[in-house]
């Protein structure tokens, strides 16, 4: 009974906190838009009935998604976004993630400090410093200018190349964190090892310390493309107007168009998307765990 | 038929398969290894035994090639190491830790430093099933070193080591993590596995039970120094300082002055008003020098009443025994009070044991049962 009443409490939280916003939406994408408040058609009724009510529920929305072609768009070029986001983030993370780890016993927990310093700051702040930092009169072009780099300052600010550089910058602590921990727990011998057996320094590398840090690999990618993908802030603030990402589309249906249908539907959508790498990186989780029974 | 004796070190045309010249290793202001020089023959199975920080297992990382020294060289067949790096060398290092790779499957770990040699895979699988049969692992081939217990993890780490054939193997406290039983058990498979393979091996140690079982010939260290190289038999029996006769195994010593009194006789005064010791040695001494005389408990004989003709006896009280369950240790105290360790097999029952705490003993030794050692 106690041990049913502990694992009653998660559950209750996940009811209430994701299950019942998740058939809030999932209701509303199954609506019709209309000029009222809340925008949308129809709402319960306790005089026509349960059935009336779910009568008048239809999957319109859903089907006008595959119609107008800025959804799919939407939903490739935050893929696209989001895996060449991801493949950077780790590019750039695992070469810190790895000197942290070498970094000599008294200096690790600084470094984990200077990761983990920016979430200090709000996020939102962050990226705005990124705006004044990128912009054609900003920090970098002001600098490029006076070193005598480039002539004509580069346009930056409202780009793709924008884009990605706020997703590494702000997602960079969730790559290094999982990896930092797989390989500081690694053990310095296996390298000596691998190097007594015939490897080169590069080769032990590849061998030994790449493998060994896989699920530090796998659970830092999830990490980041999880968010990115239905990233909203980065690419409505650095991203240009070219800059096509779903969790931008769906603002703008929500708030420019007012039509929460049609918007929902699009969440819905994002959600199934996201279901896929989340599996995936439970898996991971779950292996990664049972190794090290 | 008589075997031939393996004692390469006292064959003054044999040439040692390591040579270290002069080596001394710092870090920092710590000096690891001071001044070494001594040479490795093939096929020896060579103990650096010595207690932690001793610089043991520094010397051992020179050879495998993580360490190079800050002075002095260090051959292999007659070739100067130090510029080769460790991926280079004909030497294989069996890990404390094991080090065996935990992403990959035994056949996988002992395959491993085979396919860095570029060998055919038929070579790879003969080789790879070869070492598992050696070392008795032909069913875990397929396992991940997590599922296979401590023994056979330290198997696998010897069948690694010795897949590529390496001219010397080195070993750093191989057995450590082992427990007693399996320990010695092991001990002997080594020896077995060292003699099939000829492979030379040299094992880092602080076990002096574990040197002495499988050691042709065991360097005892003390700060970065070798005090003393000799067989386990001569370490044991003729130590050359205090410092070795105190570290392997059990000894009484005794402090005195010499007194030559004959032809290679010496008498040793050793406390005001007591009977000056006995004892022969080649080792010459000056009238009047301080040593100590070294004898092993199990060389001294206790017995209820004064020997007839013994060369030493001395009568004291018992003060503590030490049962063993094989043997018994006696602390025996003389009257001026120092204890004196005899050691006797319990070759009777222990109801019918002849002493007990509080009885007055003697114990006796002959003339030659100790060594005398200059301090």
């Amino acid at each position: 009974m106690r041990r049913f009443a502990l694992i009653s409490i998660p559950y209750l939280w996940l009811l209430a906190l994701f299950l019942v916003p998740f058939a809030i939406v999932l209701k509303i994408s199954l609506s019709d838009v209309a000029l009222a408040r809340p925008p949308y058609m129809p709402q319960f009724d306790w005089a026509t009935g349960l059935w009336a009510f779910l009568s008048e529920l239809d999957f319109e929305n859903f089907v006008w998604l595959t119609q107008d072609d800025l959804y799919w768009k939407a939903y490739l070029s935050s893929l696209q976004i989001a895996f060449f986001s991801t493949l950077l983030t780790l590019l750039a993370g695992y070469p810190i993630a790895y000197g942290m780890a070498r970094a000599p016993e008294e200096w690790r927990a600084t470094l984990m400090m200077l990761v983990i310093l920016p979430f200090w700051t709000s996020f939102l702040i962050r990226v705005y410093a990124w705006m004044g930092i990128l912009s054609n009169e900003g920090f970098l072009n002001q600098a490029l200018l006076w070193l005598g780099v480039i002539n004509e300052p580069l346009t930056i600010l409202n780009t793709n190349t924008a884009v990605y550089i706020g997703v590494v910058y702000t997602y960079l602590p969730f790559m290094i964190l999982p990896i930092y921990a797989a390989l500081e727990r690694m053990d310095d011998s296996l390298i000596e090892a691998a190097e007594d057996l015939g490897c080169s320094r590069l080769s032990a590398f590849w061998l030994v310390t790449v493998p060994l840090s896989k699920s530090g690999i796998v659970a830092g990618c999830f990490l980041v493309f999880i968010p990115t993908l239905g990233e909203f802030v980065i690419p409505s603030l650095l991203g240009g107007s070219d800059t096509l990402m779903i969790g931008k589309v769906l603002w703008e249906e929500f708030f420019s168009n007012r039509d929460w249908p049609v918007a929902s539907a699009v969440a819905v959508v994002l959600l199934l998307l996201l279901i896929v790498p989340i599996v995936l990186f439970q898996r991971n989780q779950q292996k990664q765990q049972e190794a090290e029974q | 038929m008589t075997l031939p004796v393996f004692e390469p070190w006292n064959d003054p045309e044999a040439k040692p398969l390591i040579e270290f010249q002069n080596v001394t290793k710092r870090f920092g202001d710590f000096t690891a290894i001071d001044d070494l020089t001594i040479g490795i023959y093939e096929r020896e199975f060579f103990a650096l035994l010595g207690p932690s920080g001793c610089g043991k297992t520094t010397l051992m990382r020179m050879l495998a090639g993580f360490e190079t020294p800050t002075e002095g060289k260090i051959f292999l067949s007659g070739q100067d190491i130090a510029p080769v790096p460790p991926n280079k060398r004909a030497v294989n290092m069996m890990f404390q830790s094991y080090a065996l790779f935990p992403h990959l499957s035994i056949w996988d770990n002992i395959a491993f430093g085979l396919k860095r040699e570029g060998q055919s895979k038929a070579e790879i699988e003969t080789r790879v099933s070869d070492m598992l049969r050696l070392t008795r692992l032909e069913k875990f081939a397929r396992r991940k070193p997590h599922q296979i217990s401590g023994g056979q993890r330290q198997r696998v780490a010897l069948a690694r080591s010795l897949a590529k054939a390496p001219k010397l193997l080195l070993l750093d406290e191989p057995l450590g993590a082992l427990d007693k039983k399996l320990r010695q058990d092991t001990q002997f498979e080594l020896m077995d596995i060292q003699e099939k393979t000829g492979t030379t091996f040299v094992i880092v140690t602080h076990d002096q039970e574990e040197a002495m079982t499988v050691a042709s010939r065991v360097a005892v260290m003390d700060n970065g120094k070798i005090i003393q190289v000799a067989t386990p038999a001569d370490i044991y029996e003729a130590p050359n300082s205090t410092y070795v006769a105190d570290f392997i195994g059990d000894v009484n010593l005794i402090e005195g002055t010499v007194k030559p009194t004959g032809d290679a006789t010496y008498a040793l005064h050793w406390r005001e008003g007591a009977e000056p010791l006995t004892v022969k040695t080649a080792t010459g001494f000056s009238d009047g020098q301080t040593a100590h005389l070294a004898i092993r408990p199990e060389k001294v004989t206790i017995s209820a009443e004064r020997p007839d003709g013994a060369d030493n006896a001395v009568e004291g009280k018992v003060l503590d025994i030490a049962y063993l369950g094989n043997i018994s240790t006696y602390h025996v105290e003389l009257p001026s009070g120092v204890v004196i360790k005899a050691q006797t097999a319990n070759t009777r029952r222990i109801s019918r044991r002849a002493f007990t705490w509080e009885d007055t003993v003697w114990l006796s030794w002959t003339a030659t049962a100790g060594v005398l050692l200059a301090d």
